[in-house]
């Protein structure tokens, strides 16, 4: 029953290109599909307490990153892309090891990857001569602007594929992971840290694994990100503003679901541009002003997210194992 | 070689280092008694400045009457934001509120550059700068560096000396025992909101005579003053006293070497390497 409805889902999501969605929506769904996969990215290990404020900091290496070898040395995204991944995983292990091995939790670990993410900012601004600071970075094209050896397409049909795949392998990864032993480990670490490391946890290390993993795939999302628009910018893809956006949209869509941060991404995208369309650009900030506003409120009253209080609603059983658990204690006493 | 720009810097960073610590301490008391970082700290400072600004600039109120107004307008909103925000979600995960604010930052960011614009904006008063010893010093910063010092005194002073400041400092040190007693933790709670108000006011009040306004400028200030607080050790009000000065001073450094932005990128580095070797905070003593 399940399974057929994966199926049915995947059959119709694969042919929307070939059925001739009209390419503004199909931008759209590219959009949703990016970001989605980086809010399930995100969600990995935020799920478990581990609330990173700077996820933008691996999303602005991996889209600069790759652009910037792509622009000045020529060289393929094809061996940029593996450089950048594994540039955010150093940048994973730097801040995560001391975190981890210090136990800086809870705030404390909030606010030291809201630092990173606004450091990673900065140097991007710094470096203004190579990355055009606040102008942005474009880059550039490769002959006619479709090439597999640039990971360029000029047509959406294809990108849409590459982002349909990408994200259907973030949900596989939170799937795996979900089902998996390291899942129970986290969520004992979440709980407590110091019973977990008593029944033989290895905390420092199950933690840093999930950082690792969250960091990668984040930076694989900037990278797919950049790719698409073919222009970054610090302020999109990187600093407090995007760090923020990404945890927000999870808490909206429902952080303890596979498909929570897909609806999440749904959500808010789809309020961006409708917000757009009706009103146009001439009030700058009125999106983000009804996120703002929306993230207070669902933290309020809808702690678990939309999708999450409806699979709530709906689950036959009534406990979803899934959930949060509903008081959690990170203080460290 | 003595070089006499590299003391000017070094001068200066130190009296930003007050301001900071100005912000610090609003931070660091919030932390220690309520329990709640209030990532939107900044953004309160944002709308002290546009207060001032407002009243200043567009309609004429006197200067120090204006300042008065922004501190006491910010210190509602800090009132506001315990009584609205995280008074309803106290009992959950202390993650909740701190995300809960961060909505505030959004929020507030978006709303100000939807009211005013993204356009930078300023007071249009030049303080005069002093030469001292052929070194330049601008008499803003110290005059926000001496005011800062004050309130960090008057402060104290209130802690240490009033009936209320007392009910802070034991509030701080035991929740759950404290409200046995018969203290009334929620009175506390948002006395203790309007004064890390206040102090973002003040900070506000100071800062618009250095800086000009505009929405994002929350974030030239936020991040830094987290690590100070990290550094310090959260709600450590003397070691967020020190590591402010700290920081100021590898941010003007490195800043007359290199960049601003570098002296914020090492900054950022020193931090790493400080957590590396004192991860409770340079005066912290957490179990």
């Amino acid at each position: 029953m399940i399974k057929s409805s994966y199926l049915i889902g995947a059959v119709v999501l694969v042919a929307l290109p070939f059925i001739g969605v009209p390419e503004y929506y199909l931008h759209l769904l590219i959009l949703i599909l990016i970001w989605s996969y980086i809010y399930t990215s995100w969600s990995l290990m935020g799920r478990f307490g581990l609330t990173s404020l700077g996820h933008g900091a691996f999303m602005g290496i991996g889209a600069y990153t790759v652009a910037m070898l792509w622009n000045f040395f020529s060289l393929t995204p094809w061996i940029g892309i593996p450089l950048a991944l594994l540039f955010s995983l150093v940048v994973a292990l730097l801040i995560g090891y001391p975190c981890f091995r210090f136990r800086i939790v809870g705030h404390y670990f909030a606010l030291v990857t809201l630092a990173l993410g606004e450091v990673v900012r900065m140097i991007i601004m710094a470096l203004r001569d190579h990355t055009g600071g606040d102008l942005g970075l474009t880059p550039e094209r490769y002959h006619g602007g479709t090439s597999v050896f640039a990971m360029q397409f000029a047509d959406k049909d294809t990108f849409y594929l590459v982002a349909l795949l990408i994200w259907a392998f973030g949900i596989w990864v939170w799937k795996k992971m979900d089902i998996s032993m390291e899942r129970y480990a986290l969520d004992a670490i979440s709980e407590d840290e110091d019973a977990a490391a008593s029944v033989g946890i290895h905390v420092t290390r199950q933690k840093l694994r999930i950082t690792i993993i969250s960091a990668v795939m984040t930076a694989f999302g900037g990278i797919l990100y950049g790719q698409y628009q073919m222009y970054i910018n610090p302020h999109t893809v990187s600093g407090v503003g995007i760090s923020l956006q990404i945890v927000f949209a999870v808490i909206a869509g429902g952080m303890y679901v596979a498909f929570g941060p897909t609806v999440g991404a749904i959500i808010t995208i789809s309020l961006a541009e409708f917000l757009r369309v009706l009103i146009g650009t001439g009030m700058v900030g009125l999106d983000n002003t009804i996120y703002g506003l929306m993230l207070i409120l669902f933290i309020i009253f809808l702690p678990q997210g939309v999708l999450g209080a409806i699979l709530e609603r709906f689950s036959k059983n009534g406990n979803m194992r899934a959930l949060a658990p509903a008081e959690r204690k990170l203080k460290q006493e | 070689m003595f070089d006499i720009y590299l003391l000017e810097a070094v001068i200066n960073g130190f009296l930003l280092g007050g301001i900071l610590a100005l912000l610090a301490l609003g931070l660091n008391l919030i932390f220690g008694v309520i329990d709640v970082v209030w990532i939107c700290y900044a953004e309160l400072v944002m709308l002290g400045m546009y207060t001032v600004f407002w009243l200043y600039a567009k309609f004429g109120v006197p200067l120090l009457l204006a300042f008065l107004a922004a501190i006491a307008v910010v210190a509602v909103l800090g009132y506001l934001v315990h009584y609205l925000i995280i008074s309803p979600i106290l009992g959950s995960a202390p993650i909740n509120q701190l995300l809960a604010t961060g909505g505030l930052l959004f929020f507030l960011q978006s709303f100000t550059t939807l009211i005013f614009g993204i356009e930078f904006r300023n007071i249009g008063l030049r303080l005069p700068v002093l030469e001292i010893f052929g070194m330049y010093i601008s008499f803003a910063r110290l005059l926000a560096f001496g005011t800062a010092l004050i309130a960090m005194i008057v402060i104290y002073l209130f802690l240490s000396r009033t009936y209320t400041g007392t009910a802070i400092r034991a509030i701080a040190q035991d929740r759950e025992v404290m409200v046995l007693m018969g203290v009334n933790s929620r009175k506390v709670y948002l006395v203790t909101s309007a004064i890390g108000g206040g102090l973002a006011g003040l900070a506000a009040c100071l800062l618009t005579l250095q800086y000009d306004v505009h929405p994002a400028i929350g974030l030239s200030f936020g991040p830094i003053t987290f690590m100070i607080c990290v550094l310090g050790g959260l709600g450590n009000m003397i070691g967020g006293f020190i590591a402010a000065f700290i920081f100021s001073e590898i941010i003007a450094i490195g800043g007359f070497y290199f960049q601003l932005e570098w002296g914020y990128v090492i900054a950022f580095a020193v931090f790493i390497i400080m957590m590396f070797v004192r991860p409770q905070g340079i005066l912290g003593s957490r179990s």
